[in-house]
């Protein structure tokens, strides 16, 4: 098997007469940093839940470090190490910020070294002051760190962020890069995100989608100087 | 958070069951200490559905379908071998065992809630009926016959294990059931305090984000409701115990929705609320019963709508939030099992 971390081989799922994502062939290396953009309904957020087995494909293969996860249980993929930041975030509204840390990590430890995960997670992603907080009561951009933490906790080898910066002032958003950054150093990641001043922050090499498949897949600086990507969609966004 | 931290009020509360277990006998004639006894099997019965709708997130409207098969389970064992023991176990072990299968059709089927109340509900009037209509010497079990709605009379009490000639007096099968009670409440709050436990919360919190997190939340669920099913089939082993009979409406309408009454009065997501709404609502159901004045289901209707309307969290967690409203810190909604 190559040295690819992920693979999809033609990925395509159709909903009655909509074909929502249509032969994805992506390929991504180990500790890759990726971003995938496209204008809303492109697909990328199918793609995550055929990812982490929350759809099933209606064809096409996953292969995940050398094996084939197409159509597992979700809770089997999870375990094999693809973490997710969903869109609206996933949390436990009654627990605190502690206690999901501690949830995610005691899935592989024993309950010593979970306790000590989650204090390393609180420490890294900044949430040291909402601890012991539960999440329902938590602002927007809290909840992102909180789910992007919990996700971090459980230690995946691949983490797909769905719109990490979504509702993030200046500030948060320039933190959330540096955090992904950091992230990148020891995991693989696929960034899905509309902020083009986010994307810019983190990005090498970038994916488009449109209409379900992949437009265009290239370097940061030459996505921005393609002309198709711009039409789809940099154009209705005035170049971000 | 520290695992296996018990909590205060937890303490405290055990201590309340084992203080009352002790004294009780001594200022109570025999007909009350009859009535706490089965007052005691019913808030073994009340913590099953509250364990499993309360914490597990799991709407069972048919818990009497594991309770009259516990009862069931009891009296041909019993009648059978002539003594109590082993007809206890198999109480436990039978239920606890149709509880897996059905949960395993359920939530690897991936059915959702309000399907899961209503086949729930189905299972178990479908049980009375069929135990209704077993009338005759036709249906018979070794020596055991089910005797239709008629039910099962003189059903062999509790024993002292091994000695079936030694039965129980009133007063020691108090204790018995009252011990049963308390373990069935420190074994529950122990098992809430586990990672297994945790994650049923967790599950009942947010199901998606437990798979995304690699939990197998169908196993969790199932376990959970298998535990339901048994304790409801020790509570139906004691309730037939109690009575030296059982008849099909331990599987009835009025029995289940009984059960869902108490934890809803009691409040969910604690072990303390199924027991004492299960406390107050048989306590009046007694006094309401001895008198003429007013319908008990009728009465029993309009206390569960005003709680679902007026306390919609029940009274133990209602009591709980007003507490908190005093300076202190934030609390998780139980991730730690409460009192």
């Amino acid at each position: 098997m190559s040295a690819a971390l992920l693979q999809t081989v033609d990925l395509s799922i159709r909903f009655g007469g909509v074909e929502a994502v249509r032969g994805v062939n992506l390929t991504l290396a180990e500790r890759e940093l990726r971003c995938l953009i496209g204008p809303n309904g492109a697909g990328k957020s199918t793609l995550f839940k055929m990812l982490t087995g929350q759809l099933k494909p209606t064809a096409g293969r996953i292969v995940f470090r050398g094996q084939d996860i197409t159509g597992d249980h979700t809770h089997l993929i999870a375990r094999r190490g693809i973490g997710i930041k969903t869109q609206v975030p996933s949390l436990f509204d009654g627990l605190t910020v502690r206690e999901h840390l501690w949830l995610s990590a005691r899935r592989t430890n024993a309950a010593p070294r979970a306790r000590q995960v989650a204090e390393e997670i609180l420490e890294r992603v900044g949430l040291g002051a909402v601890a012991e907080q539960v999440t329902g009561r938590l602002a927007h951009g809290q909840r992102q760190w909180v789910e992007l933490g919990t996700v971090l906790a459980g230690n995946p080898e691949l983490i797909l962020l769905d719109e990490p910066a979504a509702g993030m002032t200046h500030d948060e958003v320039a933190r959330t890069a540096e955090l992904v950054r950091e992230i990148n150093r020891t995991h693989a990641l696929i960034v899905v995100e509309h902020d083009m001043q986010f994307v810019k922050m983190i990005a090498r090499m970038v994916t488009v989608m449109h209409q379900g498949a992949v437009l265009v897949e290239d370097t940061m600086d030459r996505i921005l100087k393609d002309s198709s990507v711009r039409d789809v969609y940099l154009g209705k966004h005035g170049g971000g | 958070m520290r695992a296996g931290r018990i909590a205060p009020g937890f303490i405290v509360t055990a201590a309340i069951m084992v203080g009352v277990a002790l004294g009780v006998p001594r200022v109570v004639d025999e007909f009350g200490l009859l009535q706490l006894t089965v007052f005691a099997a019913m808030c073994i019965l009340a913590l099953s559905l509250g364990v499993v709708w309360g914490y597990g997130g799991i709407l069972c409207f048919g818990q009497s379908a594991f309770f009259g098969l516990g009862a069931y389970a009891y009296a041909v064992t019993a009648v059978n071998l002539g003594e109590s023991t082993v007809a206890v176990l198999v109480a436990i072990a039978l239920p606890a065992a149709f509880a897996a299968l059905l949960g395993y059709f359920m939530f690897y089927g991936r059915l959702s809630d309000v399907y899961l109340g209503v086949i729930t509900l189905s299972v178990t009037l479908i049980f009375f009926n069929l135990v209704n209509s077993t009338a005759g010497d036709a249906y018979r079990i070794g020596k055991a016959r089910l005797n239709g709605f008629n039910g099962m009379p003189s059903l062999p009490t509790l024993n002292v294990p091994g000695d079936p000639g030694r039965l129980l007096d009133p007063t020691e099968t108090f204790y018995v059931v009252m011990a049963l009670l308390v373990l069935v409440y420190l074994g529950l709050h122990a098992l809430l305090a586990t990672r297994f436990g945790r994650v049923v919360v967790a599950i009942r919190e947010n199901e998606t984000r437990c798979e995304l997190l690699g939990y197998d939340v169908r196993l969790h669920k199932l376990l959970i409701f298998t535990v339901g099913g048994g304790i409801a089939g020790l509570a139906g082993s004691l309730f037939a115990n109690w009575g030296a009979f059982v008849s099909p409406t331990v599987f009835s309408l009025g029995m289940t929705s009984q059960i869902i009454i108490w934890v809803i009065v009691g409040g969910l997501g604690t072990l303390l609320g199924p027991i004492i709404g299960c406390l107050i609502m048989q306590y009046l159901a007694t006094t309401l019963g001895t008198q003429q004045i007013a319908n008990t289901s009728l009465i029993f209707g309009a206390i569960f709508l005003a709680f679902v309307l007026l306390v919609p969290r029940g009274l133990v967690p209602s009591l709980v939030a007003l507490g908190a409203r005093f300076p202190g810190p934030a609390r998780s909604r139980r991730l730690e099992p409460g009192p």
